[in-house]
C-alpha cells in the first residue's frame, strides 16, 4: 500500500468520520429498536422509546450527511452502490422510514392493537435496517462484480451471501449491545435490572459473532488484512477494541453506565476504522474484475470540490459537534415520562 | 414499461410526496418565531399555550418531511446513477451544506422545541425556534441552489466526453448564485410562506366556526393575517422575476407556459386555454401582447417560441401550459383572499361571516396545490433535459437497474405513502379536535 496523506484520503478519513458518528449515534437507536419486543409492559416500552425520543431524528442527519459527502466526494461510489444495491438501498429506505413512523405515531393513540402494530414495525424495521447495513458493508468488504464502467453487473439475491450475512447479524448484535448500554444510562428501577441483563448476553452474543467474522475474514477475505500486516503498528486498532469490548461487563459491574457507553462508542469507532484500513485505497472492490474496483482517487471528484467541501467541513462540523453536545447535555439523565413525550 | 417513465413517476411521486411538508414547516417554523417571540416580548400565557400547540403540529409535519426526505437523497443515486456522476461534482457540494449547515441544526434543536419546555429556559427555548426556523429556512436554500444550478447552469466546465464527461465546478459562488437561484428562491420561500398562513388562518378559521379556543382562534389569526398578506403580494414579485429570467435562460420553458408557437412575434398571456400540440395551436381566452408588455414593457417586443426549437428540444407543452396557468390562478385567488382578510378584520367582520370562514377552511389546499404545480411546471418545462443544455433526462438513468425493480419500488412507495399520507391527516385531525392545552393556563388563573 503506497499512503499519502492527500486530499482524496482526507476526504476517505471524513466520510469515514461521518458513517461512524452516524453508526455510534443511530447504532444505539436501532439496538433499542431491536430489543424493543423485550420489554412487555406499556410504560417500559414508553420509556425506551424516549431514551431515544429526543435525539434519534439528530442522529439519522449523520447518515444523510455521511450520504451527502459520499456523494459530493466521491460521486462514481455514491452512483455505483447506491444503483447496484438497488433492493437492498429501497428496503432500506422502507425500513428508516416505518422506524420514524413507528417512533412518532406509537404512542399517539391508545388502541392495544394500534400500539401493538408499530411496536412490531419499530422492531422489525430497526432489525432489518441494521441487517441491510452490516449486508452492505459485508459486501464492499468481499467484493461485488463491476464491468469497466464501473457499473454492478451481479443480482440482488447474489448480495446475500453468507460472508454479507454474517456481517450483516454482526451489525445487528453490535447496535443491540449498543443500544442495550445505552438503555441502562437512560433507566432505572426495575426496568434498569433488566436491562443490565440483556448487556451481558448481547455482549457474549456479540462477541461469538465478532470473532466468527474476524476468523472468516483473515482466512476468506485475506485482502482486508493486508494493510495491516504492512503496517503492524496498525495491530494497535484491534488490541484496544479488545480492550474497549472487555471493559464494558467491567463498567456495568460497577454501575458505571456511561463509562460503560464510552467503551461500546470506542470499539465501534475501532471496528469501522478496521474497515476503513482494510480497503484503503479501495472503496469498492471488484470481484472477480479487480482493476474495475472503485478508488479514492478514480471515483473522486475534482480537486476544487474536496478543497471547497473541506472548507465546508471546517466550518460546519465544530458547530455540528457542539451543539450536538449540548443537545445530549441537555437531554441527559433518566428518562421521565411527560406529556411531552412519545 | 418503458424505464424513463417509470423513474420518472418515481421521482415525481416521491418528490411530491415530501413537498407537502417542507413548505408548511418552513412556513409554520416564520408563525412560532412570531408567536414565541409575542410570548416572549408580553408575557402572556395565551402565546404560550399557542406556541405549545402549534409546535405539536410542527412536529408531525417535521416527522413526515424527515422520513419522506431521506428518500429524495438516496434516489439520485439508486435511480440516476449516471446522472449523479454527472452532477457530483458540482451538485453535491450543495448537498453536504445542506447537511451539514441546516439539517443538523434543523433536527437537534427540534428536540428542544418539542421535549425541552421543562429543561430550558423561556429564553433558550425562544432561541430554539429561531434556530429551527432558521434551519428550514436555511436547508431550503441548498436544495434550491442544486436544482437552479440544473436549470441554468453556471460556473462549472465540461470534463472528459461521452459516456464519461463530467461537469465540475469552476467557481463555488457562481454555482451558488446561478443565474435562477435568487428569482426560485424568494419564489420558493413565499409559497412556504402561504402554505404556513393559510395553514393557521384554516384551523384557526375552523375553531371561530365551531365557537371553540376563540381567544386562541383570534391571536393565531392575527399573526397569520400579515404573513399571508406579505407573502402572496410579494409571491406576485418573485413570480415575475422568474418568468423574466427565463426570457435569457430557458426560452423553451417561457414559451410552453404561454403555448407560444411562432419562432419570434409578440406574445400574449392566456387567462386559460388548450394547446394542440399537433397542430402547434393554441386556443383560450388571451390577453394580446402582455407577455411582451411584461418583458420589454413596449406589447410588441417579440418573443422567442416553440417553433425554434426543433421538436426532440421541446417540453411537453399543453401539461406545462395547463399546471403554470392553474398555479397562477391560484396564487390570484390566493391575493385575492389575503386582501379579503385583512380587510374583514380592519372592518371587524371576519369572525362574524360564517361563509367566509368555511372557505379559509378550505382554502388550505390552494397554497399545497399551487406549490406542488409549480415545481411542476419548473420541472417539467425543463424536460427532456435534467440538466438544461447539458444532459439529457433519458441519458442519466442508473445503468444497473431494469424497469421490474423500479415497478416493484414503486408499487411499495405507493402504497407506503398512501398509508403515511392516511396517518398523517388523522393524526392531524386528532391533533386540531383535542385543540390547545388550555388547562395549564386555568391552573395558573391566566384564562378563564
Amino acid at each position: 500500500m503506497n499512503f499519502t496523506l492527500d486530499l482524496n484520503t482526507v476526504w476517505f478519513g471524513l466520510v469515514g468520520v461521518l458513517f461512524t458518528g452516524y453508526a455510534i449515534l443511530d447504532g444505539f437507536d436501532l439496538g433499542i429498536g431491536a430489543l424493543h419486543l423485550f420489554t412487555k409492559s406499556d410504560t417500559d416500552r414508553r420509556v425506551m422509546i424516549n431514551a431515544i425520543g429526543p435525539v434519534w431524528d439528530g442522529n439519522e442527519v449523520w447518515l444523510v450527511t455521511g450520504g451527502g459527502a459520499l456523494f459530493a466526494a466521491f460521486p462514481e461510489v455514491y452512483a455505483t452502490s447506491f444503483s447496484g444495491f438497488y433492493m437492498a438501498m429501497m428496503l432500506l429506505l422502507f425500513g428508516l422510514i416505518f422506524r420514524a413512523v413507528a417512533i412518532d405515531f406509537r404512542s399517539k393513540q391508545p388502541m392495544r392493537w394500534w400500539r401493538q402494530f408499530w411496536d412490531v414495525s419499530f422492531s422489525v424495521s430497526s432489525i432489518v435496517s441494521s441487517l441491510l447495513i452490516g449486508v452492505a458493508l459485508g459486501n464492499i468488504a468481499w467484493g461485488i462484480p463491476l464491468n469497466e464502467e464501473f457499473e454492478f453487473v451481479g443480482s440482488f439475491w447474489g448480495l446475500l451471501h453468507p460472508y454479507a450475512l454474517l456481517v450483516g447479524v454482526t451489525t445487528v448484535a453490535l447496535f443491540m449491545m449498543h443500544g442495550a448500554i445505552y438503555a441502562v444510562m437512560k433507566t432505572d428501577g426495575d426496568l434498569q435490572a433488566r436491562v443490565r441483563g440483556w448487556v451481558n448476553n448481547t455482549i457474549i452474543i456479540f462477541v461469538i459473532c465478532y470473532v466468527m467474522t474476524t476468523l472468516v475474514t483473515l482466512i476468506y477475505v485475506p485482502h482486508m488484512t493486508a494493510n495491516l500486516k504492512a503496517f503492524p503498528v496498525l495491530f494497535i486498532i484491534p488490541i484496544l477494541n479488545a480492550l474497549a469490548i472487555a471493559n464494558i461487563p467491567r463498567e456495568i459491574h460497577h454501575e458505571r453506565e456511561f463509562r460503560a457507553f464510552l467503551s461500546s462508542c470506542a470499539s465501534m469507532a475501532a471496528l469501522l476504522a478496521l474497515f476503513g484500513i482494510g480497503m484503503y485505497p479501495n472503496m469498492i472492490l471488484s470481484r472477480p474484475m479487480v482493476d474495475y474496483s472503485l478508488t479514492i482517487y478514480n471515483a473522486a471528484s475534482s480537486a476544487k470540490t474536496l478543497n471547497i467541501m473541506l472548507i465546508i467541513a471546517l466550518l460546519g462540523m465544530p458547530l455540528v459537534i457542539a451543539y450536538t453536545i449540548s443537545i445530549y447535555w441537555i437531554f441527559r439523565g433518566k428518562v421521565k415520562l411527560d406529556a411531552s413525550s412519545y | 414499461m418503458d424505464l424513463e417513465l417509470l423513474s420518472r413517476v418515481q421521482f415525481g411521486l416521491t418528490i411530491a410526496f415530501h413537498y407537502i411538508f417542507p413548505p408548511l414547516s418552513i412556513g409554520l417554523g416564520l408563525i412560532l418565531v412570531i408567536m414565541e417571540g409575542m410570548y416572549m416580548k408580553t408575557g402572556d400565557r395565551l402565546y404560550h399555550n399557542m406556541t405549545r400547540f402549534w409546535v405539536k403540529i410542527f412536529g408531525l409535519i417535521f416527522a413526515l418531511g424527515v422520513a419522506s426526505g431521506i428518500v429524495m437523497e438516496f434516489q439520485f443515486g439508486t435511480n440516476w446513477a449516471t446522472y449523479s456522476r454527472f452532477v457530483g461534482d458540482v451538485f453535491g457540494s450543495a448537498l453536504a451544506a445542506e447537511g451539514v449547515f441546516a439539517f443538523f441544526l434543523e433536527s437537534g434543536f427540534l428536540a428542544i422545541l418539542l421535549f425541552g419546555w421543562d429543561k430550558v429556559k423561556p429564553r433558550t427555548h425562544f432561541i430554539s425556534t429561531i434556530l429551527v426556523a432558521f434551519g428550514a429556512h436555511f436547508s431550503a436554500i441548498w436544495i434550491v441552489v442544486a436544482n437552479s444550478w440544473q436549470q441554468t447552469p453556471a460556473g462549472h466546465h465540461i470534463v472528459g466526453v461521452g459516456d464519461a464527461a463530467r461537469a465540475e465546478i469552476v467557481d463555488f459562488w457562481q454555482v451558488v448564485f446561478s443565474p435562477s437561484f435568487l428569482d426560485r428562491i424568494s419564489h420558493v420561500y413565499m409559497g412556504a410562506w402561504q402554505a404556513g398562513a393559510f395553514f393557521v388562518l384554516s384551523v384557526s378559521a375552523f375553531y371561530i366556526l365551531r365557537k371553540k379556543h376563540l381567544d386562541f382562534a383570534r391571536a393565531s389569526i392575527k399573526i397569520a393575517i400579515p404573513v399571508a398578506l406579505v407573502a402572496s403580494l410579494l409571491q406576485l414579485a418573485t413570480g415575475h422575476s422568474s418568468a423574466e429570467t427565463l426570457v435569457e435562460t430557458q426560452p423553451a420553458k417561457l414559451a410552453a407556459f404561454e403555448g407560444h408557437y411562432a419562432v419570434s412575434a409578440p406574445a400574449g398571456m392566456y387567462l386559460f386555454g388548450w394547446v394542440n400540440e399537433e397542430d402547434e395551436k393554441t386556443i383560450g381566452l388571451q390577453i394580446p401582447g402582455l407577455l411582451s408588455f411584461m418583458i420589454g414593457l413596449d406589447a410588441d417586443t417579440p418573443v422567442t417560441g416553440l417553433k425554434a426549437f426543433p421538436s426532440e428540444d421541446r417540453p411537453p407543452v399543453n401539461l406545462v401550459f395547463q399546471s403554470y396557468h392553474i398555479m397562477v390562478g391560484i396564487g390570484m385567488i390566493l391575493i385575492l383572499l389575503a386582501l379579503f382578510n385583512a380587510y374583514g378584520w380592519w372592518r371587524k367582520w371576519l369572525f362574524e361571516k360564517r361563509w367566509y370562514l368555511k372557505i379559509l377552511i378550505i382554502a388550505v389546499l390552494l397554497p399545497q396545490l399551487a406549490n406542488q404545480l409549480g415545481w411542476f411546471s419548473a420541472e417539467v418545462g425543463r424536460q427532456p433535459w435534467i440538466v438544461y443544455g447539458l444532459l439529457r433526462t433519458s441519458d442519466a438513468l442508473s445503468v444497473s437497474v431494469g424497469s421490474g425493480q423500479v415497478i416493484t419500488s414503486l408499487i411499495l412507495f405507493s402504497l407506503i405513502y398512501l398509508l403515511l399520507f392516511a396517518l398523517f391527516i388523522y393524526l392531524l385531525n386528532e391533533k386540531i379536535q383535542h385543540g390547545p392545552e388550555i388547562e395549564a393556563a386555568i391552573q395558573e388563573g391566566h384564562m378563564a
